[in-house]
């Protein structure tokens, strides 16, 4: 089938694409642009390891096609640090042992963020765990994702409060 | 996944027409279509995509009712304060549906088009007998693995469960499918599979949800969504219960109730003779639960989906029981 043209800012970098229609968001971060810190796990919307933002709220870009999102702001994992400096939510992750094998830390990073952004979560595990419970963990990481995800925002939190006094 | 043409639609009306062509499908978030497209089940040529129209995604409240169109995400219709307010079993059936992701990207209009999770339907590499895919061919679930199977509204043909928790809750209040040029409720929008379960929706070629209306009302500012599952967040239904009360003056007799069901029927289940059975009777946790029992009038298990009758119709009383508390 022809490519078409898309344009995509992703990490902050525009891209300027010829994509088939049937390519997922996820096989173009991958395939294409060499971005393979977003995981493939189930390829079905169901275990959370392909999530992005995408304009600021988090998906399953194994069900997004890319076509579909032309002009869209992507956030990937390779985004979210600054230079060497971990964002507050993967030094939580490592403080914790948020994660064992790692597979499904990338996507577990997304969408916390997704949730911090949301602001539905406040300070509550079990809040938490509903939020998080379209990423899975084989590995069973869940209490100390928690954790990484509570010291995340109360950090986050103390970091807002000092930039706005 | 099968190659396709892409098209993105200018107007709603350019849409319609573009998918009512052999081989046309619509496209809004893709979280069922993509899916069923990389089992083998969706096989389009061409995806009329309509995420990029403007002004369908909108949500207004007022004393009216609620007026949701069908671009507007899950995600954002239950964290609506005025659907919050005014039509809390609507937020919770949202709430409690898919995950975060999937609630990020999946439309209304999307929601109510999503097919049945019965994993015979979606998997014909291995069952290639399915009424629903391939009519006449046979239905491999029955005689089969039916733990979630339909108990309700099934037919010789087809036992598939509608799965989804929203148009559970939008039948219960009487809530209306715009398609366009005409309107349709809810509950005649969804048909019955008898001997055609190919056949899901009264729509006809070139017509689309444009939105959803739900009446205001006192059932449905008084309501709630109970939804029981295999594990508690990220699954559907074993059998939910969509419920808004009305009370008397007096706070205990029961002026008008609405009553659906969600995960044991073929598709969204309004449960009347719950209903009739308890206007003008005082709350009171014995008569709610044997009028409950009524929720599964004609249920026919097949086998190991038996677990749903008796479940459902305490699923029904807990709602009710639930909405009795508080005041």
């Amino acid at each position: 089938m022809t490519s078409l043209p898309i344009t995509l800012t992703i990490n902050g970098l525009r891209h300027d694409l010829e994509i088939e229609p049937r390519v997922t968001l996820l096989d173009l971060l991958r395939e294409r642009l060499d971005l393979t810190g977003t995981k493939k796990g189930c390829d079905r919307g169901q275990c959370g390891a392909c999530t992005v933002l995408v304009d600021g709220r988090r998906v399953n870009s194994c069900l997004a096609l890319a076509v579909s999102h032309d002009g869209a702001e992507i956030l990937t994992i390779e985004g979210v640090a600054q230079g060497e400096d971990l964002h507050p939510v993967q030094a939580a992750f490592i403080a914790h042992d948020g994660f064992q094998c790692g597979f499904c830390t990338p996507g577990q990073i997304m969408s916390t963020l997704g949730l911090i952004a949301e602001g539905q979560a406040g300070d509550d595990p079990e809040r938490i765990r509903e939020g998080l419970s379209g990423n899975l963990c084989r590995c069973a990481a869940y209490g100390g994702i928690v954790e990484a995800v509570l010291e995340a925002q109360q950090n986050m939190a103390k970091s807002d409060r000092r930039t706005a006094a | 996944m099968k190659d396709f043409s892409y098209i993105r639609a200018a107007t709603a009306d350019a849409a319609r027409q573009a998918a009512a062509l052999p081989g046309a499908m619509l496209l809004a978030g893709g979280t069922t279509l993509i899916d069923l497209a990389k089992c083998g089940v969706a096989k389009p040529d061409s995806l009329i995509d309509i995420t990029h129209l403007n002004g369908l995604d909108r949500i207004e409240v007022d004393e009216r009712g609620a007026t949701i169109g069908a671009l507007a995400k899950m995600s954002h219709v239950a964290d609506h304060a005025g659907i919050k307010s005014q039509f809390p079993a609507i937020s919770e059936a949202l709430w409690q549906a898919a995950s975060a992701q999937i609630r990020n990207m999946a439309t209304i209009g999307g929601n109510l088009m999503q097919r049945t999770r019965c994993p015979y339907f979606r998997d014909p590499a291995n069952f290639p007998a399915c009424n629903k895919r391939n009519p006449g061919s046979g239905c491999s679930a029955i005689g089969g693995v039916t733990r979630g199977h339909a108990v309700l509204g099934t037919s010789e043909a087809c036992i598939a469960t509608y799965p989804g928790d929203l148009a559970a809750a939008l039948v219960a209040f009487d809530a209306m499918i715009h398609l366009g040029e005409r309107r349709i409720s809810v509950d005649a929008f969804f048909l019955l599979p008898g001997s055609t379960p190919d056949r899901e929706h009264a729509m006809e070629p070139g017509e689309m949800i444009t939105a959803i209306e739900i009446p205001a009302s006192a059932t449905a500012r008084r309501s709630t969504y109970v939804k029981i599952r295999d594990r508690q967040s990220y699954e559907f239904a074993a059998a939910s219960a969509a419920v808004g009360i009305e009370f008397e003056p007096d706070g205990r007799t029961i002026r008008d109730l609405r009553v659906a069901l969600g995960g044991v029927a073929t598709k969204p289940w309004r449960a009347r003779a719950v209903e009739d059975a308890l206007k003008g009777k005082v709350l009171e946790p014995e008569a709610i639960r044997a009028a409950s029992l009524l929720a599964v009038e004609g249920a026919v298990d097949h086998g190991a989906n038996r677990y749903k009758i008796e479940l459902a119709p305490r699923v029904v009383a807990r709602a009710i029981l639930k909405l009795g508390e508080t005041t």
